[in-house]
């Protein structure tokens, strides 16, 4: 009894969340204005990071809230609002993201599904409100997957950041 | 030595390098000239050769880092090629920031630096997620590289372009990875390699190095992912576009040849890869070519020539196994030389603001710089593939394992191609050696002898690649022995 409310709960969970995300997704790309575009993404990352948890990726849910909700997203918005520039703000759309992007899109998903859907079956399904693994959480996984077998580029992840402090300061500098 | 850092030793020399310079960078005052931290810099990248050398000299092959970095001759090979691309562009940029025209070219040494890491990184990495960070770093440090003229126009749309289609680019290339480890369960080439052979899920491995190809393919400017190339090109400094046409190009052509290498271990995969492969070499050729003819600006005819060549180095990796190999490897190194030397001239006469632009600007320099417009003459001579320049065997090499795996039809067009290529570098040079002179606006403030030892080092180069091209052939193909053998 108790596991039939359990599962009903995460179905209801799965598709009220993942219902938000496509419909979010589809507002992004319909919106004309910028800053609605870009809190419809907002709502995506956010379903995105409850579908993860419902799949028993805490790790990836909290990161995903975090790194994409938290810090992409506020600098999406810092970003379109400093630029605002009265009516430049309101694209009408390029031709050629209409001609070429809509279709493009299309096939890509439509590969995509394709295969996943062909291959499914072989790949197995994860099940609703489960656990990756049952015996230790993935947060302890992760981190020591990144301490030992991916040391180097955890590490080496300073210098790309150093490149892009550097690159920040030199685009932004005032000459003299 | 521990072994570990043996296998790293050239990216910690040029780290600690680039470190150093933007620690010193603040004691220097705004307006004064920063000509010796680029001196500095060229000493780290000769610290990283030689450092590179002492891997070569220790006859082994290294994995290390629980498998991410595998030292070994083939990335010897490519780690000199990058040393040596950019030290060329180094001692050229040396005298190319006037003090008081930029207030930020200590930065300009540094990141330079710090690109090579990324660089070298990609070529001795066997795991995806290590070429990935390695990518990135060399990425994003071009970016803005190429918006370095920050008051024109033309370099803000350069680096934004770069920025915006080579993050798009980037995603490919991880949606790549994520699938490929879907399809095998690992990231790393080796296991890749041996996964791929027992993979259930065909469809998905090949969709994976499909979208590798794709984010790879923008990196080295292959057709039909090319329309960035003459815009950044354009708009970038001429010494920036030296470097990011080969050093950049060459560590990902590194990697392709790591991931093509561990395809052809599944019969599958391997004719679907070698058509898809085929496909983009033909696009970039004539792309690139017929792209080239229409061009007045002289670097932008540079940046459709830079398409074509991805596309003649293509064809061989359409026929795998190891004398293909080594061909790549070669024409690489021949690109290299040629092109570096190539915009290193033009940065010469054009300077910071670039007045030169047109092919009617160059005409009749040869008699105001003759020595300067032999170099470039002979640059371009290389670029068609004219026999006794690296030009020429790079080509050769490429086209003859193309007609070696059998596939004819990609040689001959690569030949055309090649015929048509004639016609837009000779323009170029005809226009340096006639009578009548071009407006030439600006007055030339005579070359910098580092720039002059840079161009020199180019031109001999070229020259040695055309003469006695067995020594670097030689090492390419020990190289593609490791690669080959490991796959097996």
């Amino acid at each position: 009894m108790n596991e039939l409310v359990d599962t009903i709960m995460h179905l209801a969970l799965f598709l009220i969340f993942g219902g938000l995300a496509v419909l979010a997704a589809l507002n992004l790309l319909l919106q004309r204005h910028p800053i609605n575009s870009a809190l419809s993404l907002v709502v995506v990352m956010m379903s995105l990071a409850v579908l993860y948890w419902s799949l028993g990726a805490e790790f990836l849910a909290a990161a995903q809230i975090i790194v994409y909700s938290g810090a992409v997203m506020v600098l999406f918005v810092f970003v379109i609002m400093l630029l605002n520039a009265g009516e430049e703000e309101r694209t009408k759309g390029s031709k050629i993201a209409s001609i070429a992007g809509f279709p493009g899109a299309a096939a890509i998903f439509c590969l995509l599904s394709f295969v996943f859907l062909s291959e499914g079956h072989k790949l197995g399904l994860s099940h609703l409100g489960g656990s990756l693994d049952e015996a230790t959480s993935n947060i302890s996984q992760i981190s020591s997957l990144l301490f030992t077998d991916l040391l180097l580029p955890f590490e080496v992840t300073s210098i790309l950041i150093l490149v892009a402090i550097l690159g920040a300061v030199v685009l932004a500098k005032k000459e003299r | 030595m521990s072994s570990a850092l043996l296998s790293i030793l050239p990216e910690v020399v040029l780290t600690v390098t680039g470190v150093l310079i933007m620690l010193i960078d603040p004691f220097f005052a705004p307006t004064a000239s920063k000509k010796a931290l680029g001196w500095l810099a060229v000493l780290g990248t000769l610290g990283a050769a030689g450092a590179t050398l002492l891997q070569l000299r220790s006859h082994q092959i290294l994995v290390t880092f629980s498998g991410s970095i595998q030292m070994d001759t083939y990335s010897v090979f490519f780690h000199l090629l990058i040393a040596s691309s950019v030290l060329l562009t180094l001692l050229v940029s040396l005298d190319y920031f006037k003090p008081g025209v930029t207030s930020h070219s200590g930065e300009y040494f540094a990141l330079v630096l710090f690109g090579s890491v990324g660089m070298m990184l990609m070529t001795c990495s066997v795991e995806l997620l290590m070429v990935f960070i390695g990518l990135e770093i060399s990425s994003i440090s071009t970016y803005i590289l190429a918006g370095y003229r920050k008051g024109q126009a033309t370099a803000s749309e350069s680096s934004l372009k770069y920025f915006l289609l080579g993050s798009f680019a980037t995603a490919f290339f991880l949606y790549g990875i994520a699938l490929a480890f879907g399809a095998t369960g690992t990231t790393s080439l080796t296991g890749i390699a041996s996964g791929l052979s027992i993979t259930a899920f065909p469809t998905m491995a090949f969709l994976a190095l499909a979208m590798m190809l794709v984010g790879l393919g923008f990196k080295v400017s292959a057709a039909p992912f090319h329309v960035w190339t003459p815009d950044v090109y354009q708009g970038a400094p001429a010494p920036v576009v030296g470097l990011m046409s080969t050093a950049p190009k060459a560590a990902v052509f590194a990697v392709l040849l790591r991931i093509t290498a561990t395809t052809y271990s599944s019969e599958l995969l391997h004719a679907r890869w070698v058509l898809l492969i085929g496909i983009i070499s033909v696009l970039s050729m004539t792309i690139g070519n017929l792209g080239a003819l229409l061009q007045k600006d002289a670097k932008r005819m540079l940046a459709y020539s830079s398409i074509a060549h991805a596309g003649y180095l293509m064809v061989a990796y359409t026929a795998l196994p190891a004398d293909s190999i080594a061909a790549a490897a070669f024409y690489t190194a021949g690109y290299a030389a040629m092109n570096v030397g190539a915009f290193a001239v033009i940065s010469q006469l054009g300077g910071y603001d670039e007045p030169l632009r047109t092919i009617d600007d160059y005409r009749g320099l040869a008699q105001k710089h003759p020595v300067l417009a032999a170099a470039l003459a002979f640059f371009l001579l290389s670029l068609v593939g004219i026999p006794f320049t690296g030009g020429f065997f790079g080509k050769f090499y490429v086209f003859n394992a193309a007609i070696g795996a059998g596939h004819i039809w990609l040689a001959v067009l690569g030949l055309l191609n090649s015929g048509v290529a004639c016609f837009y570098y000779l323009r170029l040079l005809t226009a340096l050696y006639s009578r009548q002179l071009g407006e030439e606006s600006a007055e030339f403030e005579g070359s910098s002898p580092a720039a002059v030892l840079a161009i020199a080092g180019a031109v001999l180069a070229t020259l040695l690649l055309g003469i006695v091209p067995g020594k670097v052939l030689g090492l390419a193909q020990r190289g593609a022995t490791v690669q080959v053998s490991r796959n097996r």
